[in-house]
C-alpha cells in the first residue's frame, strides 16, 4: 500500500495505521464509541495481507492480557477501548508496567463515572496520566486532536513504547473517534521479524531463559527497581515532551487544552483575537510527560492561564503544578458528553480575565 | 551393606533416575511433599525428551508456582490471577510454531480466571492448561477454592464447606470438555510412580496434539497441599485418594479421535 489521502473516521485511521505500522496483533472488546476499530480490522482482515493477528477477546481483561503475553515475546500489539473497558485493562496495564513491555492502549473517552455516557469526554485524564492502576508507574500518553494524529499517533507511540519498553496510551476521546477528516495515510511497513534479546520466543541454547515477570518478593530489589522505573519516567520527561503553541508571542492569558478541547480553543483564540483580547494557546501532545517547562517559562509572560477541559477539572492540576504559583490559573469545563462551544469558552476567558 | 560406597551409588548403572536437564538447581519454596514440585519435574522431563526447550514459552500462574520459571530452564511469562490463558492465547497466534503451555492451580483457572479458561477452550487454542488441582488456595494460606469439597474445612469455610451458601465444588475438566474447542481432556495425579508415568504419557500427547494443531489440550493433576491441608504429606495423599478421587475421578474424559 502506497501513501494515500482518505476521507476517514479517527477510529478507523487508528485501525488502518496499526496494519501500516506493522503491528503484528491487535486485541479488542466492542464497546461504543470505538467500536469501529475492532470492525475496520476485522473487516480489513490483514491476517492475510501483512499477517497481523486480529482476535476479538471475551472481555477487556482478557484482551489487555492478550497484549500483555504479545508484548512479551516482543511483538507489536495494542488494544483500544473506552472508559469503562479501560478500567477493566487496569490490571493488565499496570502488569505490562511492571513488567516493562511495551504496547499500545487507545482510550476513545466517553463520559463517567460508571457507564456514564457514550458521549466524548476528558474525564480520564488522571487515570491516564497518574497511574490508573496500583503502583509506582507511568504511560506515555500521546493526545491527538486531529484524524490526522490519530494515524499518526500510532505507529509514534509503537516508536515510544519499544525505545522505553513502556506501555504508551493515545489518549483520544469519542469525538475525534467520530469525526471524519481528511488524513494522509503512510505507506504500508513490513513487520518486524527482528527477536528481541528481552523477549521470551523460545530459549535457544546461546543465552539464559527470558522471564518476564513483574514480580520480586525482596523489597530491597523491588526498590531498586522502582528506582529504575523512575529513572526511565525521568529520561522520557528530558526528551519526549510535545506540545503545540498558538499565538503565545504575545499572549497575555493564556489557553492551555488538549484534544477537542484545544480545538474548541482554537477557535475562541480567534474570536478572542478579533475582540482585541491577546490571548494564546498551549496544546499538550503529551499527556505524560507533561510540558511543565514551557508552562512555567509561558508564567512568567502571562497574566493567568485557563485550562479548558472535558472535565471537572483534571489537567488544570497539572498546569497548576506547572507554574507553581508564578501566575493565576482556572479551569473551565463541560462533563457527561456536552462539548463546550467557541463562543461559551471565550465568555469564561473574559469572566477569568475580570478576576 | 556398611560397604556400599557413595561412588557405588552413583554409578550410571546403578542410576534408575536422572534428574531432567531442564530442571534447574535453584531450591524449591514448595513445602515438602507437595504435587506441584514433581509435576515441574515431568513437564521439564518431557519438554526436554521432546526436545522442545528452543521452542517453548510457559505462562507462570499467581499461587504456589508463580515462581516456577526459577525451576525449568525455558522462557517463562508470569501472568496476573486467572489470566494466564489470555497471555497464551496471544502467545500461540502470534507465533504459532511455539510450544505453548500454561499451569495454574484451581484459585486461579477456576475462580479469577474462569472467563479466560473457559473462552480459550472453546476458542480451540493450540495451547497445553495444566491444572493443578488441590482444592485450596495454597500460597495465601489455605482458603476454600471453587474446587473444595463438600464439607471441606478451610480457612475461610472453618465449618466445612456447606453446599447452601458456598455452592458445590466445581468440576473444570468436566466442563471444558463439553467444549468443542478442547480436543483432549484427562485428569491425573502424581503421588505414585504409576501416576506420575501417565501423566507424562498425557503431557507427551498434548504435545502431539499440539504440533497438530487439534485444539485444547486441559490436564487436571488432583494434587495435595499439606499445608493448607493441615496434613502430613502420607496423611494428605491418603485423604486425597479416599476423598478427592471419588469426586474428582483420574481417567481421559475427551479423547481425540484418531
Ligand atoms: C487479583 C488478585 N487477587 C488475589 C490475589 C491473591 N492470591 C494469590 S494466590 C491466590 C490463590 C491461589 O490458589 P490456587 O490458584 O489454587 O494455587 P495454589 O497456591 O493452590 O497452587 C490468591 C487468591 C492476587 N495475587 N491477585
Ligand atoms: S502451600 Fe500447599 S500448594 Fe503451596 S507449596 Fe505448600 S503444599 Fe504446595
Ligand atoms: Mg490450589
Amino acid at each position: 500500500m502506497e501513501k494515500e489521502l482518505r476521507l476517514m473516521k479517527g477510529n478507523e485511521a487508528v485501525a488502518e495505521a496499526a496494519i501500516r505500522a506493522g503491528a503484528d496483533g491487535y486485541f479488542g472488546y466492542p464497546i461504543t464509541p470505538q467500536s469501529e476499530i475492532l470492525e475496520y480490522l476485522m473487516e480489513a482482515n490483514p491476517q492475510v495481507t501483512t499477517g497481523m493477528v486480529v482476535l476479538q477477546a471475551e472481555s477487556e481483561v482478557a484482551a489487555i492480557n492478550m497484549v500483555y503475553g504479545g508484548a512479551a515475546c516482543g511483538k507489536k500489539v495494542m488494544t483500544s477501548s473506552s472508559s469503562p473497558g479501560i478500567s477493566l485493562k487496569q490490571e493488565g496495564i499496570t502488569y505490562i508496567a511492571g513488567a516493562e513491555l511495551p504496547c499500545l492502549i487507545v482510550n476513545v473517552v466517553r463520559g463517567g463515572p460508571g457507564l456514564g455516557t457514550i458521549q466524548p469526554a476528558q474525564s480520564d485524564y488522571f487515570q491516564a496520566t497518574k497511574g490508573g492502576g496500583h503502583g509506582d508507574y507511568h504511560l506515555i500518553v500521546l493526545a491527538p486532536s486531529s484524524v490526522q494524529e490519530m494515524a499518526d499517533f500510532v505507529e509514534l507511540a509503537f516508536d515510544l513504547a519499544f525505545k522505553y519498553r513502556n506501555p504508551t496510551m493515545i489518549l483520544s476521546d469519542g469525538a475525534i473517534g467520530q469525526m471524519m477528516e481528511k488524513v494522509w495515510l503512510k505507506p504500508q511497513k513490513k513487520r518486524s521479524e527482528e527477536i528481541l534479546p528481552w523477549a521470551t520466543t523460545g530459549k535457544p541454547a546461546t543465552r539464559e531463559r527470558n522471564i518476564i515477570t513483574s514480580l520480586d518478593l525482596d523489597p530491597a530489589r523491588q526498590e531498586k527497581f522502582n528506582h529504575k522505573l523512575i529513572a526511565k519516567y525521568r529520561e522520557i520527561e528530558e526528551n519526549e515532551v510535545r506540545f503545540e503553541e498558538f499565538m503565545t508571542e504575545d499572549a497575555e492569558y493564556l489557553f492551555v487544552a488538549y484534544g477537542t478541547s484545544a480545538r474548541i480553543c482554537q477557535k475562541a483564540l480567534q474570536l478572542a483575537r478579533d475582540e482585541g483580547i491577546k490571548a494564546g494557546l498551549l496544546r499538550p501532545i503529551t499527556l505524560f510527560p507533561y510540558p511543565k517547562k514551557r508552562l512555567n517559562e509561558l508564567a512568567d509572560t502571562v497574566k493567568g492561564m485557563l485550562a479548558v477541559e472535558m472535565s471537572a477539572g483534571q489537567m488544570v492540576e497539572d498546569v497548576m503544578l506547572s507554574v507553581n504559583g508564578k501566575t493565576r490559573v482556572s479551569h473551565y469545563g463541560r462533563m457527561g458528553g456536552m462539548i463546550p462551544t467557541p463562543e461559551e469558552v471565550l465568555e469564561n476567558m473574559k469572566s477569568f480575565i475580570k478576576g | 551393606m556398611a560397604d556400599i560406597t557413595f561412588n557405588d551409588i552413583i554409578k550410571p548403572e546403578n542410576l534408575t533416575y536422572k534428574k531432567s536437564r531442564l530442571m534447574t538447581d535453584n531450591v524449591m519454596h514448595y513445602c515438602p511433599g507437595c504435587g506441584h514440585s514433581t509435576a515441574h519435574r515431568v513437564l521439564a522431563e518431557v519438554i526436554e525428551e521432546e526436545d522442545l526447550q528452543s521452542r517453548t514459552v510457559g505462562i507462570t500462574p499467581v499461587g504456589c508456582s508463580v515462581l516456577m520459571y526459577n525451576y525449568i530452564d525455558v522462557d517463562f511469562q508470569e501472568a496476573a490471577h486467572g489470566r494466564a490463558p489470555a497471555l497464551a492465547t496471544a502467545v500461540k497466534r502470534l507465533m504459532p510454531d511455539k510450544f505453548v503451555f500454561t499451569y495454574q492451580g484451581d484459585g486461579d483457572l477456576a475462580a479469577i480466571g474462569t472467563a479466560e479458561t473457559i473462552h480459550t477452550c472453546n476458542r480451540g487454542e493450540n495451547i497445553l492448561i495444566l491444572f493443578i488441582n488441590n482444592g485450596i488456595y495454597g500460597m495465601t494460606g489455605g482458603q476454600m477454592a471453587p474446587t473444595t469439597l463438600e464439607g471441606m474445612k478451610s480457612s475461610t469455610s472453618p465449618y466445612g464447606r456447606d453446599i447452601a451458601t458456598m455452592g458445590s465444588p466445581v468440576k473444570m475438566a468436566d466442563i471444558v470438555a463439553m467444549l468443542p474447542g478442547t480436543c483432549f481432556v484427562t485428569r491425573h495425579s502424581v503421588n505414585t510412580a504409576g501416576g506420575v508415568r501417565k501423566l507424562k504419557r498425557a503431557i507427551k500427547k498434548a504435545v502431539q496434539y499440539q504440533n497438530e494443531k487439534r485444539g485444547t489440550c486441559f490436564i487436571e493433576v488432583v494434587s495435595n497441599c499439606p499445608s493448607g491441608w493441615k496434613m502430613t504429606p502420607v496423611e494428605s495423599n491418603k485423604w486425597m485418594e479416599e476423598n478427592m478421587f471419588p469426586f474428582y475421578p483420574l481417567g481421559d474424559i475427551k479423547v481425540p479421535a484418531e
